[in-house]
């Protein structure tokens, strides 16, 4: 990718945009039967005759994820179908056990919705096709040296994941973005992401698969009507790859071009490590899935009355949200979003819940943990730390239990794994020493070996009183009151 | 002798402890043992099962629980319905040994009802077919003539009713398959109401098509085992909340007076047996004997139904017999270890189905695709929506509809095999009611000049079942008093091999 670059493509092209996101539903039971739906059980312990699609099994709807979609669709701003139908989707494959796929087709439970987009103080509108309903496969395990399928020597199904409710979102193709359209991408995935938990529908781990990005990209030179061909990737497991995945794709696409050589319609696989993406297989807007309604459930008509009473249920809109919280908080414009580009928003407004001042809150999730998380390359709520424990860090330093620097050290263990803010504090013995007894030794012992410095003091030069501080600090391997050994020094260098 | 007494007769020798289910079911076995090589009717028969669950029965009895009115009574099913204790191959290759991990609805409620079952009875291949001679373990015989289909696909539960193997039998109507074997057989074949019978447990054919339902000698015993099975199922969520309670009820009216009967014009003309049409209109002549006002009705979309349900049924099909890949159960063919999972279903389909199974599949395929759905499935489902007007319209002129259930007697073994159009028009007059989900029955009404016999078809509006029972409880009793017993007694006697 080093002969052409990212602006360079943007002069001359511009990319369109289309997510399909799959968020796997939270319910306690699956979308066709009453397995539980839980993630990482024993292989093939949440199955029965109807998800493993044997012969004479039939489906029976999961009513509370048809509530779900209608929740999510309302809180996409969608219409919601007043009538509509699951459909089958044909096509063989191992890990689909009746080898369809329940999904719908032409008659999704919500469609033609919006969402607007914060992108470094832009607003952008992402128009939202349609958002339906549809189960999950099972999962192949192939073994062998690499765990992909073309060297296995076997391959395992694990039918626990089949038949898991899924809702996948569709975008309309995003145009107009130029060169901000993978940060556009990034926030709209962050965007559902953020959604689906304030619903409470999905618990949104793209690391665990529950919810999945297949992003679709084309470019197609400045000023030309239409679209150019477009790619497929997929396996975009996260945030960051949803950016660098839709970067890559534009770039590479502009070198296909480049070099006189269309693009190909295929699907093509991201890989996390490189951050480039490969070829899969080809594929036509042709692929016949022999769609029909499914005649094996009744059709789906929610009533106006139950449509309005889930509207009731949803939580506040985002802009609002930000609008209330920056006021609440009385963060400046800058601050506020620095903290909504940190990802941080719901883990500030949830750590002041637990008792921390907005300040505090947002110091520790804007500076510190935004540089860990990205220094380990995760996601900032991927960060082994609640809100509350960060409260709890925070409550240590008003007590005076713990400074600043002590605090970072809570924090290593708590990340670590160690415990509770207050147990770490306990096991690496961190508390800060304020005791007189203590603290007048190692006074006595700076003043001592720093003679010259204790003169000034006396003098009157009371700055001077600075280095030693540090040096009991030091001796003290920073567990000392700052404030006291200050007192203490002056006290005993007084006139 | 208790092979010919009726299903209520023995459900009430049983309970008065008059006879024991044991040894009933011991005669039923020992009947089958006798004359199943001859018929093939039965697929897999379980005499120990049977008998252990009989003697069950007869201790809850002798214990003193009151049991319904089939307790004890033995049942033969059609082998597409899943069994915990008994194979269930639907008469496929696909299928052979397979024995499911749980039992379809229905046998459940068999099963809690007290009834003891006794054997799985042929089919043809998943169902497909008007004579059981696609199922993939040879057809079963039709005991008026040996030599003739006994119907299909049900034709292995008509054929053990009509020669007394059982005293009742489950049958799955798609297009016919429990109207048309009884009425080759002179047996009673009813289809409920679709939605009326839980589909649970029964390998589908054609979803929206298949319904489950009762095949017996006499129309008590049908009503009988219709209430048995009849009921919501939270399982099948096209299955219907109805009160069933009053069929026997009305299996037990004699009286026709103010029931308006409405002749379906189309169907009667070229195609359909001289001997077949003299005994229809006899049957309507007795049925305004009877106190019925008639009236003949044209319903111009039936002329549609069987190139629409020969779309719609396949289409289905080849959607629901995408399952049988041999990668999870049954045949499972070519995996040597160097084929990919694709060929080796491949391998597996191409192995495990029958002709007729992948010329409906492939049919179906090509319905459903992509540029050729619009024109087929879909003008398909707009003819089964002018069906479903057509009935519309006849039921508010009339309470029930008839018509021959089949246009010919029982054809010969072999004698449609190679040309499946021919095979196809058996279900000319049985696949409306499936189109619209309506309820719909075969009686017999008596033989055709070849001496075979001739069945009656009734149609009810959906959810008006029991409007079969009052129309064929009737003409039942009439109808043996003149013959002086049931048309049965008249078949030539069944002898082993």
């Amino acid at each position: 990718m080093s002969d052409v670059d990212f602006d360079t493509v943007l002069e001359k092209y511009e990319p369109a945009i289309g997510l399909e996101v799959h968020v796997e539903l939270n319910t306690a039971t699956k979308m066709f039967c009453g397995c539980a739906n839980e993630f990482g059980s024993e292989p093939n312990t949440n199955t029965c005759p109807v998800c493993l699609g044997l012969p004479g099994s039939l489906p029976s709807i999961n009513g509370r994820a048809v509530e779900s979609a209608i929740r999510l669709g309302l809180a996409l701003n969608c219409d919601i179908a007043q009538w509509c139908r699951m459909a089958r989707k044909n096509y063989f494959y191992p890990d689909m056990t009746k080898n369809f796929q329940t999904s719908q087709y032409d008659e999704p439970i919500a469609f033609d919705g919006w969402v607007e987009l914060d992108v470094d103080g832009e607003t952008y509108r992402v128009e939202i096709e349609r958002a339906h309903m549809e189960e999950d496969a099972g999962k192949s395990v192939h073994a062998g040296t690499s765990g992909r399928i073309h060297d296995a020597s076997y391959s395992l199904m694990d039918y626990n994941r089949a038949g898991v409710p899924l809702i996948e979102i569709v975008t309309r193709p995003i145009t107009g973005a130029g060169e901000k359209a993978p940060a556009v991408a990034r926030a709209y995935v962050a965007h559902l992401r953020e959604l689906v938990k304030a619903l409470d529908i999905s618990d949104a781990r793209m690391e665990q698969g529950s919810l999945r990005c297949d992003a679709n990209v084309s470019i197609a030179p400045l000023g030309a009507a239409g679209l150019g061909t477009r790619t497929e990737t997929k396996n975009v497991n996260s945030l960051r790859s949803v950016e660098r995945a839709v970067r890559y794709e534009i770039v590479r696409q502009a070198e296909v071009l480049e070099s006189g050589q269309p693009v190909v319609q295929e699907t093509r696989h991201f890989h996390e490590s490189t951050g480039t993406t490969s070829s899969g297989r080809p594929k036509s807007d042709a692929d016949d899935y022999r769609y029909f309604a499914e005649p094996d459930l009744l059709p789906i008509a929610p009533s106006r009355e139950w449509v309005e009473e889930l509207r009731a249920t949803l939580p506040e809109p985002p802009a609002q949200r930000r609008a209330r919280l920056q006021t609440d908080w009385g963060f400046s414009d800058i601050d506020f979003l620095g903290i909504v580009s940190a990802g941080a928003l719901g883990l500030v407004e949830e750590t002041v819940a637990a008792g921390a001042t907005p300040a505090t809150a947002r110091k520790w999730w804007v500076s510190e943990l935004s540089r860990r998380a990205n220094e380990s390359g995760v996601e900032l709520d991927e960060l082994a730390i609640t809100p509350a424990q960060v409260a709890a860090v925070q409550a240590l330093v008003d007590q005076g239990i713990v400074n600043d620097k002590l605090a970072r050290q809570v924090i290593d263990g708590v990340l670590a794994g160690e415990g509770e803010p207050a147990e770490v504090v306990e096991r690496r013995g961190l508390v800060v020493v304020s005791d007189t007894g203590a603290l007048s030794a190692a006074v006595d012992e700076a003043i001592a070996a720093n003679p010259g410095v204790a003169d000034k003091i006396r003098d009157g030069k009371v700055q001077a009183a600075g280095a030693l501080i540090g040096q009991v600090m030091k001796a003290m391997k920073g567990q000392a009151d700052a404030a006291k050994v200050r007192e203490l020094i002056l006290e005993k260098l007084a006139g | 002798m208790l092979i010919t007494k009726s299903a209520a007769e023995l459900g009430r020798l049983i309970a008065a402890r008059e006879a024991s289910s044991v040894e009933v079911t011991t005669a039923f076995l020992d009947r089958i043992d006798e004359l199943n090589p001859t018929l093939n009717a039965f697929l897999h028969v379980d005499r120990e099962g049977a008998l252990a669950a009989a003697r069950a029965i007869d201790e809850r009895i002798a214990a003193g629980e009151q049991m319904g009115p089939l307790a004890g009574v033995p049942i033969g099913v059609k082998d597409n319905f899943c069994t915990v204790d008994m194979p269930t191959t639907c008469g496929s290759r696909m299928l052979e040994g397979w024995v499911p991990p749980y039992d379809s609805t229905v046998v459940r409620r068999l099963r809690e009802a007290g009834l003891v079952i006794v054997g799985k009875t042929n089919m043809d291949e998943f169902a497909m077919g008007s004579s059981t001679e696609t199922s993939a373990f040879g057809p079963s015989r039709n005991p008026w003539d040996t030599d003739r289909i006994p119907g299909g696909s049900g034709g292995g539960s008509s054929a053990a009713v009509a020669a007394h193997l059982v005293p009742l039998a489950l049958g799955s109507d798609t297009g016919g398959s429990i109207r048309q074997p009884a009425a080759v057989t002179g047996t009673v074949g009813i289809k409920p109401t679709y939605g009326g019978v839980s589909r649970y447990g029964v390998v589908a054919m054609a979803s929206s098509l298949d319904q489950p339902g009762p095949c017996a000698r006499t129309v008590t015993d049908a009503a009988l085992l219709h209430e048995v099975i009849a009921g919501h199922d939270d399982m099948d969520a096209t299955s219907l909340d109805l009160d069933h309670s009053g069929l026997v009820d009305a299996a037990a009216t004699d009286d026709l007076t103010g029931l308006r009967v409405g002749i379906v014009d189309e169907f009667r003309g070229e195609g359909y047996d001289e001997g077949v049409m003299a005994r229809f209109d006899e049957a309507v002549r007795r049925l305004e004997a009877l106190g019925a006002e008639v009236v003949t009705i044209s319903c111009p979309a039936f002329t549609y139904a069987l190139p629409a349900y020969y779309l719609i049924q396949p289409a289905e099909l080849s959607s629901n017999l995408a399952r049988f890949d041999g990668m999870r159960y049954g045949l499972r063919a070519g995996d040597d270890g160097t084929r990919s999972a694709e060929e080796v279903m491949s391998l597996s389909r191409e192995a495990g189905f029958g002709k007729e199974a992948k010329r409906r599949i492939i049919i179906g395929t090509y319905a459903l695709s992509a540029g050729y759905a619009d024109q087929y499935y879909g003008q398909a489902q707009k003819v089964r929506t002018l069906i479903i007007e057509d009935f519309r319209a006849a039921f508010e002129r009339c309470d029930v509809l008839v018509s021959p259930t089949t246009p010919t007697t029982a054809f010969r073994i072999g004698e449609r095999v190679a040309d499946p159009m021919a095979m196809y028009m058996a279900d000319l007059c049985t696949i409306p009611s499936n189109l619209a989900g309506n309820a719909s029955a075969s009686f017999p009404i008596g033989l055709s000049d070849d001496g075979l016999p001739v069945g009656l078809q009734v149609i009810a509006p959906t959810m008006e079942d029991t409007r079969l029972y009052r129309v064929g409880g009737a003409l039942e009793r009439d109808l043996e008093a003149e013959w002086g017993g049931s048309l049965l007694d008249r078949a030539p006697e069944a002898k082993g091999e």
